[in-house]
């Protein structure tokens, strides 16, 4: 005789299970302390950042940083300390990377999302894709091995480092981000704007560039914008071909370096802990990471903002 | 009486659907640059490397003499560091997930630690290096040394995870959620035994991801100081290391030197290429695999 299964009992005894009960309770809590890693981490970066840019400027003068041009951090005798070369480094490299992909990128969107069919869309997009999953290291090896050496022939006055070729290679390696988050903006466009206009008489060509883009507009610009702050943010590309010459320049086919690169060049470099060399990292990191935030929320102000819902 | 031009119309026709043939062409040409440029990188590496790619050059140390330098110590180090962020990104990266995803009410403490997540995606790279180089490296005394690289790179990829797990966590049906509560489980009950099952592969594929864009990240590991000195095989998270990218970037730069670190740089490069290759594939498989629809 097996006794009745009583439901109510057996709410009431799992109730009455204190470990259960714990684990129930103690659960969120230990999740959201994994959650909250993520805001220490903001709160590491900030702090530290902040902490030492402070410590920076107690010795170098703000007008040095940004008004002057001369930077040499390990002057045994003299150091100067300014940013301008760096971010001109940065603005010439950046501007050349955006002169490839915003083109190439948007295009490649058009292509995929107007005039490609869906089977070479399926082939096409992950293999463009590929170009964003290869490690940044490659394409400096390939800018200062491969890149430099061919434009070279056609420009004989070229460095053997310069900020053309990583400001190109850096602008290939942008094309997916552009062309994919360009498409994606163009495939929330209704099918029935496209149909109206080719029942108007548009060809493909117009409906691509009277219709879609105007339609998905916020969505390409945050594109864009995002693919500059990766530019802005990318270290190995121009580490590698792009030298280390503290140049203030309009000149791409000079050696420049951007923020990126000297903040690897004074960290491999000797600048002990506490010397002022060390901390421009902080003041240069500081300003590479208010350019890439601001930049970032730009563009997901203007998504958001702009966003036309159909 | 007629409102249009016909014979004007016609004309400009026929421009109009040249142009737009011409256009598409050069969009097709736009579209293949990229592929194109891909494959002459890809070749000109392989190139490069051929004669260099041999089995000795994996089981062979670091040295300064080019024929006889290998990759064993810095594909130890690849390796160590995967053990660090495997672990620390799939732990937090999953508890932000569920609990983002199940526990936290949508309002203003959700949605700040989202924006939070998403801004630090968008953080450069070298900036985790410098958090690294100030917290691990000197704050907590590690020196550059495997567990303050995995940390570092652990914090710097735990964006990916999440965001992948999330959407996993996501796109499980909440039928299946009732039916166990149904059952009489319990929350965590439930978000054990039926949630993450069901989204395992969306986080495993988010993993595969995160660990890829970890293994080819070399600037935060600059940032640490990694010298570029010959050190011994690593032995425990707490020994000096180099990594695979690492030792692509030395022999880069030092290429100028010595010939024939080019081809050696060129054939670590195959070696990590081949790497993330596999990786990605599996990644492909599972989802394309196990990843059900309902």
């Amino acid at each position: 005789m097996s006794e009745r299964l009583n439901v109510k009992e057996a709410i009431q005894a799992k109730r009455k299970n204190n470990k259960s009960v714990f684990v129930e309770k103690m659960v969120p809590v230990i999740l959201f302390l994994a959650a909250f890693i993520s805001i220490i981490t903001t709160i590491g970066i900030v702090g530290t950042l902040t902490y030492e840019t402070i410590l920076f400027f107690r010795e170098v003068s703000f007008t040095e940083f940004f008004t002057t041009t001369d930077l040499s951090p390990l002057n045994p005798t003299d150091p100067k300390f300014s940013i301008l070369p760096l971010l001109m480094g940065t603005v010439m490299s950046s501007l050349i990377a955006m002169f490839v992909a915003i083109p190439i990128g948007l295009t490649t969107a058009v292509y995929l999302s107007e005039y490609a069919s869906s089977n070479s869309r399926k082939v096409l997009k992950p293999m463009i894709e590929v170009l964003a999953g290869i490690p940044t290291i490659v394409y400096g090896f390939f800018a200062f091995t491969f890149v430099t050496p061919v434009l070279q022939e056609v420009i004989p006055i070229l460095d053997r480092t310069n900020v053309l070729s990583p400001g190109i290679v850096m602008g290939i390696m942008i094309i997916p981000m552009v062309a994919s988050l360009s498409e994606d903006a163009m495939n929330s466009v209704p099918n029935s704007m496209r149909e109206g206009a080719l029942a108007l008489g548009a060809t493909p060509l117009e409906v691509a560039f009277r219709v879609v883009i105007p339609a998905a507009i916020s969505g390409i610009i945050a594109s864009f914008v995002l693919g500059i702050s990766r530019a802005i943010g990318e270290t190995m590309i121009v580490t590698i071909a792009s030298g280390s010459t503290k140049n203030f320049t309009f000149d791409v086919t000079q050696s420049m370096q951007t923020m990126t690169a000297y903040i690897v060049e004074v960290t491999s470099g000797d600048a002990g802990a506490g010397t002022t060399a060390y901390f421009s990292l902080y003041a240069v990191g500081m300003t590479l990471f208010v350019f890439t935030l601001l930049m970032n929320m730009f563009a997901t102000y203007i998504t958001r903002r702009f966003r036309e819902v159909y | 009486m007629e409102y249009i031009d016909r014979g004007h119309v016609q004309k400009k026709m026929r421009t109009r659907l040249l142009l737009n043939k011409v256009f598409k062409y050069l969009f097709l040409a736009a579209t293949l640059f990229g592929l194109v440029f891909l494959a002459i990188l890809i070749t000109r590496v392989f190139i490069d490397s051929i004669g260099w790619l041999d089995f000795s050059f994996l089981t062979n140390r670091l040295s300064f003499n080019p024929e006889i330098a290998g990759i064993k110590g810095a594909a130890a180090g690849t390796l160590w560091l995967m053990v660090i962020v495997g672990p620390v990104t799939m732990t937090l990266g999953v508890g932000t997930a569920i609990y983002l995803e199940e526990y936290a009410k949508k309002g203003r403490l959700h949605s700040f630690i989202q924006t939070n997540i998403s801004n630090l995606a968008g953080v450069p790279s070298i900036v985790f290096g410098l958090l690294g180089l100030t917290v691990f490296v000197r704050v907590l005394g590690f020196g550059s040394s495997i567990i303050a690289g995995g940390l570092t790179m652990s914090l710097l990829v735990l964006p990916i995870v999440v965001v992948a797990a999330q959407e996993a966590i996501r796109s499980v049906p909440g039928f299946l959620r009732e039916a166990s509560y149904g059952m009489g489980a319990t929350k965590w009950q439930t978000i054990k035994k039926v949630v993450l099952p069901a989204a395992i592969p969306g986080i495993l594929t988010g993993m595969i991801l995160a660990l890829s864009r970890a293994i080819g990240e070399t600037a935060p590991l600059v940032a640490l100081g990694i010298p570029a000195l010959i050190i011994p095989v690593p032995g425990s998270i707490f020994d000096n290391f180099t990594a695979l990218p690492m030792q692509v970037y030395y022999w880069t730069i030092d290429s100028a030197l010595t010939a024939e670190y080019l081809n050696l740089a060129a054939a670590t490069i195959i070696v990590l290429l081949v790497v993330l290759f596999l990786m990605n594939s599996v990644a492909i498989i599972i989802r394309n695999k196990f990843q059900k629809r309902y």
